[in-house]
C-alpha cells in the first residue's frame, strides 16, 4: 500500500476487472441467445438493418405513427430515471424512508405502464 | 488584459438563450420547431438555476433543475402526442393551417 | 444481501422530513382517486357501468371536499402550520381554494357525463385527467415554494392540454389543445425563469423564507428581484388570460370540448389567481407592493377593457363568454390589486361565485351546443324561451348573476372587490371597472333578449338535457342565488380565509 503505483494499478485493477465482466457477460448473453435462436437465413436479414425501415428511398418518406407512440413511451419512463439516479447514489444515507418513496414512485410508474399495456399500445401492429 | 469567467456571463448567455427560444416561437411556425424553441428557454432557465446556486453556494438550485427536466420531458410528450393527434387526421402539420377559429 | 440490510439499519444522516398525512388529505385523495380509476378500469375493461366513472369522480371530489372541513377546524383552532417541510402550507386561504377546485370538479364531471353519453365519446380518461389535474390546483394552491407552485401549475396544465385536444373527431378540438399547449409551454417557461431569478435575488425559493428575507434585508440592486417580478406576472398572466397576454382564451375555449371549458374557466382559473395572491400580495405584498402594484394596475385596465369591448363584438356564444371570463378576471385582479386582507376575501368570494356562474353557464352552452359541439351561435339561442323555457330562465338567471345584477352572486362579488379596491386607494379603476361592467352587461342581455324576443328562423329546435346535466345548472343557479341572498356564510368564510405564511418549522 505504502507504493503510490501499486495504489495507482489497483484501481485501475477494478476497472480491468469491471471491463472483463462486462465483456464476459455480453458475451455469455450473445452466445446463449446464438444456442436458443432458430437459424433461418432469408435474403431480407441481409440488407442493411434501420430499425424495420427500408432504407432505399425518399429521405422524406413517412414512418409508421406506431414508433411515435413508443418514443413518448421510452421519452417518459427514461426521464423518470432522472429521480432514481439520485435516490441510488445516496441510498444509504435516505435508508428506509427514501426506499418506501421510491416504491411509491415506480409504482406510480408502473400503474401507467398497466395502463398503456392494457390500452394494447404495446402490441405491434 | 485576461477575462474572468464569471457567474454572470453564464446569466448573460441564458439570457440570450431565453430571448432566442422565445422570440423563435413567436416566429417560427412549425410545431415541432416551436417545441424545440420551448426546449430551449427551459433548458436556458436550467443554466440560470445552476449558475445561481454556484454563486449561491446552495444545492436547491440544482435539485430545481431535476424537476424542470422532467416536467419539460412531461409537457413535450404531450405536445408530440397531440401532433400525432392533428397528424393522423391531415398531412402535415403547420401552425398556421390550424386556423378554423379566428375573430 | 448483507449489504442491503445494513443499509436498511443504517442511521439517517439526512433529516426527512416528518409527513402529516392528514394535512394533505384533500390532495392526496383526488391524486389516489384519479390514478385508482386509471388502473381499476384499464384492468376490468368494459365490465363497469357507463355512469361509474363520473360516480366515482364525483364521490372523490367529495371526499376531497369533506377531508378539507377538520383542516378548516383545525386552522381555525390553532392557526396555519407549514407542511412537508416547507413545501405546502395549511391555511385558510388554501383550504377554500381546495374547496372550489374540489366543487368545479363535481360540475364538470356531471357535465363530462351527459357530454360523453351525447357525443358518444368514453373511456376513464376524461374523469382520470380532470382528477389528475384537480390535484394539481390544489398543489398550487397549496404551495409554500415557488418551485412547488411551478410544478402544480405543470400537473394542472398538462392534463388540461390534454382535455382541450381529447374530442377525436373535432378538428377544433385538437387545434385547440395545440393552441393551449404551445402558448401555456411558452408562459410556464416565462414563469419558471422569473422564478430562477426571484431565487438568484433572494437565495431562496421557499415563499416564507423569501418574506422574511425582504423584510430583514434592503437589496440594493433590485433589478433582478424586478425582472424575476416581471417574468412571474407574466407568466401568470398567460395563465389566468390577462390583456395583453389573452390572446389564446377564445380560440381554445371555443375549440375545446365544452366541458373542459368549464373546468378551465373556473379549477384552472381559481388554481392560478390562488397562486398569483399567495406570491404578490403575501410574499411580496409587505415589502415590494409599491413595485409591482403599477405594473399590476396596468394590466387590469386592460383586461377590464378590452374583455368589456371584444364580448360584444362577438356572435358566438361560446366565444364572447370566454371574452366576457377575460372580463372577470380584471375584477379578480382588481381583488389581488388591493394587496390587502379585504383585497384577499374578495378575491376568494369572487372565485367561488364565478366558479357556479361560469360552470352553469357553460352548461347552458354545452347542452344547447346539441350533437357535435358546434351549435354555439347566437341564433342557435333564438326561441330558446319557446322551446325551452326552464333552460331559458337558468341562463338568464346566470347571465343576470354574470352581469352583477342584484341579489345574485355575481353583483356582491363585484361589490366586495370594488369596495377593496377603493379602500387601498384604488378609486379611479374601480369606476373604471363599473364602466366595463355596463358594457359586458350589454353583451349578456344580447344573449337574454334573442332568447326571450328574437324569431328562430324556422321550428326552433328543443335541445335534449340529459339529467346529468340539468342537475349541475340547478346547483349552480342555486348556488349563485344562495350567494347571492344570503352572502353571510360565504363572506365570513373568505374573511376568515387569510392568506399566510409560516416558517419552515419542524
Amino acid at each position: 500500500m505504502s507504493n503510490p503505483l501499486s495504489a495507482f494499478l489497483r484501481d485501475y485493477l477494478t476497472v480491468g476487472i469491471f471491463a472483463s465482466l462486462a465483456f464476459v457477460l455480453v458475451g455469455l448473453l450473445l452466445f446463449i441467445s446464438w444456442l436458443v435462436r432458430p437459424d433461418r437465413r432469408q435474403a431480407q436479414k441481409y440488407i442493411a438493418y434501420e430499425s424495420g425501415v427500408d432504407p432505399v428511398g425518399d429521405m422524406w418518406s413517412q414512418s409508421q405513427v406506431r414508433y411515435y407512440i413508443f418514443a413518448l413511451l421510452f421519452v417518459m419512463f427514461d426521464v423518470e430515471a432522472v429521480f432514481i439516479f439520485p435516490w441510488a447514489t445516496q441510498l444509504e444515507v435516505f435508508g428506509f424512508f427514501g426506499l418506501i418513496e421510491m416504491t411509491i414512485f415506480i409504482v406510480i410508474l408502473l400503474l401507467g405502464l398497466v395502463y398503456a399495456w392494457r390500452k394494447g399500445v404495446l402490441r405491434w401492429v | 488584459m485576461t477575462l474572468q469567467l464569471t457567474g454572470s456571463w453564464y446569466l448573460v448567455l441564458a439570457a440570450m438563450i431565453f430571448a432566442i427560444g422565445a422570440v423563435g416561437l413567436m416566429v417560427r411556425r412549425n410545431p415541432l420547431v416551436m417545441f424545440m424553441c420551448v426546449e430551449l428557454m427551459l433548458n436556458a432557465v436550467n443554466l440560470t438555476f445552476v449558475t445561481f446556486s454556484r454563486l449561491l453556494d446552495d444545492v436547491g438550485g440544482q435539485a430545481v433543475v431535476f424537476f424542470v427536466l422532467v416536467v419539460a420531458a412531461a409537457e413535450v410528450v404531450v405536445g408530440l402526442a397531440i401532433i400525432v393527434a392533428i397528424m393522423r387526421r391531415r398531412q402535415g402539420a403547420n401552425a398556421d393551417d390550424v386556423s378554423l377559429m379566428r375573430g | 444481501m448483507t449489504g442491503f440490510v445494513a443499509v436498511l439499519a443504517a442511521t439517517e444522516d439526512i433529516p426527512t422530513p416528518d409527513v402529516d398525512w392528514s394535512a394533505i388529505a384533500p390532495n392526496l385523495i383526488l391524486m389516489l382517486g384519479g390514478i385508482l380509476l386509471l388502473t381499476v378500469v384499464s384492468v376490468v375493461r368494459g365490465r363497469l357501468p357507463g355512469w361509474f366513472h363520473a360516480v366515482w369522480t364525483i364521490s372523490v371530489a367529495t371526499a376531497a371536499i369533506v377531508a378539507v372541513v377538520p383542516l378548516w377546524q383545525r386552522v381555525q383552532d390553532s392557526g396555519p402550520e407549514s407542511v412537508l417541510a416547507g413545501a405546502l402550507v395549511l391555511d385558510g386561504f388554501s383550504l377554500v381554494v381546495t374547496a372550489t377546485i374540489c366543487v368545479s370538479v363535481i360540475l364538470a364531471a356531471l357535465l363530462l357525463e351527459a357530454y360523453l353519453r351525447r357525443e358518444r365519446l368514453g373511456g376513464p380518461e376524461w374523469y382520470v385527467l380532470m382528477l389528475l389535474s384537480a390535484s394539481g390546483g390544489v398543489t398550487m394552491a397549496t404551495a409554500n415554494d415557488l418551485v412547488v407552485v411551478f410544478i402544480g401549475l405543470e400537473i394542472l396544465s398538462v392534463a388540461v392540454y390534454v382535455l382541450a385536444a381529447m374530442h377525436r373527431r373535432r378538428v377544433s378540438s385538437q387545434e385547440a389543445g395545440l393552441k393551449y399547449f404551445v402558448l401555456g409551454a411558452f408562459s410556464s417557461a416565462f414563469l419558471l425563469y422569473g422564478i430562477a431569478l426571484t431565487y438568484g435575488a433572494t437565495g431562496s425559493t421557499n415563499l416564507s423564507r423569501i418574506q422574511a428575507f425582504l423584510a430583514d434585508t434592503v437589496i440594493t440592486q433590485n433589478a433582478l428581484l424586478l425582472g424575476g417580478l416581471a417574468f412571474m406576472l407574466v407568466g401568470f398572466g398567460f395563465k389566468v388570460a390577462v390583456v395583453p397576454f389573452h390572446n389564446w382564451k377564445p380560440d381554445v375555449y371555443q375549440g375545446s370540448p365544452t366541458p373542459v371549458t368549464a373546468f378551465m374557466a373556473t379549477a384552472v382559473t381559481a388554481a392560478a389567481f390562488a397562486a398569483l395572491l399567495r406570491v404578490y400580495v403575501t410574499t411580496f405584498g409587505p415589502t415590494y407592493r409599491t413595485e409591482w402594484q403599477p405594473l399590476v394596475a396596468a394590466l387590469t385596465v386592460l383586461t377590464l377593457v378590452v374583455g368589456a369591448f371584444l364580448a360584444i363584438s362577438q356572435t358566438n356564444v361560446k366565444r364572447m363568454l370566454a371574452y366576457s371570463s377575460i372580463n372577470h378576471a380584471g375584477f379578480v385582479l382588481l381583488g389581488v390589486l388591493a394587496a390587502s386582507a379585504a383585497g384577499d376575501a374578495a378575491t376568494l368570494f369572487y372565485l367561488v361565485a364565478y366558479t357556479f356562474m361560469a360552470a352553469g353557464s357553460f352548461a347552458v352552452v354545452a347542452v344547447v351546443g346539441r350533437r357535435g359541439d358546434g351549435h354555439h351561435d347566437l341564433s342557435d339561442y333564438q326561441g330558446l324561451s319557446r322551446s325551452r323555457p326552464g333552460l331559458a330562465l337558468v341562463f338568464t338567471i346566470l347571465l343576470l348573476s354574470q352581469a352583477g345584477v342584484p341579489l345574485t352572486a355575481g353583483f356582491l362579488a363585484k361589490f366586495y372587490v370594488l369596495a377593496a379596491a377603493v379602500e387601498s386607494g384604488y378609486t379611479w379603476l374601480a369606476v373604471l371597472a363599473m364602466l366595463t361592467a355596463v358594457v359586458s352587461a350589454f353583451m349578456y342581455l344580447r344573449i337574454v333578449v334573442t332568447m326571450y324576443f328574437a324569431e328562430p328562423e324556422g321550428e326552433p329546435r328543443r335541445p335534449r338535457i340529459p339529467a346529468a346535466a340539468g342537475l349541475a345548472m340547478g346547483l349552480c343557479v342555486v348556488g349563485v342565488l344562495v350567494i347571492g341572498i344570503v352572502p353571510g356564510p360565504l363572506s365570513d368564510v373568505a374573511n376568515d380565509a387569510v392568506s399566510q405564511l409560516v416558517a419552515v418549522g419542524r
